[in-house]
């Protein structure tokens, strides 16, 4: 073959293409002290195959040589090319943001397009037209009470998920005496460790927890219902408010055991009220919308700013929205950690 | 471009803490590592949306009393109300997305024991072909 390389003009070009070409389709000759070795048993898995998979190498075709070239580094590389692109994806739109950024009109100033009529509007008239002090509690459960309505809806949605997610699988527990989460040997595969030093083991004893529970819970819960009901006089409202009323009950749940909590607050009850607070919300500010757009005269008084009973619907409606919220977290934790409320 | 990026810092930090957010999306295997990386892009976007509402020098959306009985109505002393309201449904969709796949998390941990997503997809397919492989049996026993 090499005298055939030497050899120069239109010859010497095919000879080069057809050894070229017998090495692309693997026809070559065989060289004379080739071994061949022994053909693997063709059952073997993947992860133990030999790397030479054909007995004459280079007889191999291009695109077997390809495929098994891809079998071998193929996920390796490829890897490693999604890595770089993603992080090259993020540098990319990370820099694009940043320049928009650097375009933006500067930071806090008032004459800002972001501070325009709409909230001139919304500042000036918002007081006396939904008679709320706290402007946002105006904006989002007056104004805008239909996107709190939806906000409402997708946090219950959100622990109906879970609950039927998380639930069902674990009442099936309680059926047939057997958890699912146990393996072969009987040991629950959620929990880390022997069963009698699970977490929740370890908590129900805890001295120190429960004193300072009893102590924290009512303070706990009058601050949440504080943040509920000025909701229309200061910051907070149903959601914040919401969140706080949950913690007192993962506390409670945490210091004397899911078995105490669920005595008063149980599936039902979260079911129930939160379905009632999703109800009351919708009827009461469907009529309130009702009437304001055919300008009717709502029976809904405004009240006077500032006022514990004023703001017509907001009241009412923060509580709605403070037991949804409530409920729902607290419905998050006990699912996660117990898989029950 | 670094002047005005200083002095838009906390639009140009929100948007390194979603593009760090992005990053741990697409690279982290891990499920659990993921959905914090989605909390971290949440993040970002109220930093933005708050740090868009802020006025230099005046008060939180909350009207103040003028004294007399009345109170001071005019746009000029409180902050843009509307962020907030934004910020609040941001706040609540993200609880409700984190809390649904944390849930679809557990339940992947319970049937494959495992949280990282390749190892997971892995045994998901090889179930599917043990599944396709006994039907094709099932059927081959129906012709027979």
């Amino acid at each position: 073959m090499n005298e055939e390389l030497k050899r120069s003009g239109p010859d010497g070009l095919r000879a080069i293409w057809q050894s070229f070409f017998n090495w692309v389709m693997g026809i070559g000759p065989r060289p004379e002290n080739e071994v061949i070795p022994e053909e693997p048993p063709p059952d073997l898995p993947f992860t133990q195959r030999p790397k030479d998979k054909y007995s004459r190498f280079h007889e191999a075709t291009l695109k077997e040589r390809y495929s098994q070239w891809v079998e071998i580094h193929g996920l390796h590389i490829f890897s490693l090319l999604y890595a770089g692109l993603s992080v090259l994806t993020c540098i990319v739109i990370v820099s694009l943001l940043l320049a928009t950024v650097a375009e933006l009109p500067p930071f806090g100033h008032e004459r800002n397009p972001a501070n325009n009529e709409v909230i001139r509007r919304y500042v000036e008239h918002g007081g006396h037209e939904t008679g709320a002090q706290n402007i946002v509690a105006g904006l989002i459960l007056d104004y805008r009470a239909f996107d709190t309505f939806g906000e409402s809806a997708v946090l219950f949605t959100a622990a109906v998920s879970v609950l039927m997610l998380l639930g069902a699988s674990r009442r099936n527990k309680t059926d047939d005496g057997t958890s699912p989460h146990t393996d072969e040997a009987g040991r629950n595969f959620l929990q880390r460790g022997p069963p009698e030093l699970s977490l929740h083991a370890v908590r129900r004893d805890d001295a120190i927890l429960r004193s300072v529970a009893t102590l924290a819970i009512p303070i706990i819960l009058m601050m949440g219902c504080v943040v509920v009901i000025n909701g229309h006089l200061s910051p907070g409202g149903g959601f914040s408010g919401g969140a706080i009323l949950s913690t007192a009950l993962i506390l409670a749940a945490n210091a004397y055991g899911f078995e105490k909590v669920h005595s008063f607050f149980s599936e039902r009850t979260f079911i129930v009220s939160s379905s009632t607070a999703l109800m009351i919300y919708a009827l009461s500010k469907g009529y309130s919308f009702f009437t304001g757009a055919n300008h009717i005269h709502s029976i809904i008084p405004k009240g006077t700013i500032g006022d514990i009973l004023s703001a017509g619907l907001i009241l009412p409606l923060n509580i709605c929205v403070g037991l949804i919220v409530a409920g729902t977290l607290y419905g998050f934790y006990a699912l996660f950690s117990e898989g029950d409320i | 471009m670094l002047e005005k990026l200083l002095l838009n810092h906390y639009e140009a930090a929100a948007v390194i803490l979603s593009g760090i957010g992005l990053t741990n999306l697409l690279l982290q295997r891990n499920l659990i590592k993921k959905i914090i990386g989605l909390n971290i892009m949440d993040t970002a976007v109220y930093l933005f949306l708050a740090a868009k509402g802020y006025v230099e020098g005046r008060a939180a959306p909350i009207l103040i009393a003028d004294g007399a009985g009345g109170w001071l109505r005019s746009s000029e002393l409180y902050v843009n109300p509307v962020p907030a309201g934004l910020v609040l449904t941001g706040i609540v969709v993200s609880v409700s997305v984190t809390a649904f796949a944390l849930a679809l998390t557990l339940k992947i941990y319970e049937s494959y024991g495992t949280l990282n997503i390749d190892e997971a997809l892995l045994k998901m397919t090889q179930e599917q072909e043990e599944i396709e492989a006994r039907i094709d049996e099932a059927e081959e026993e129906v012709l027979a």
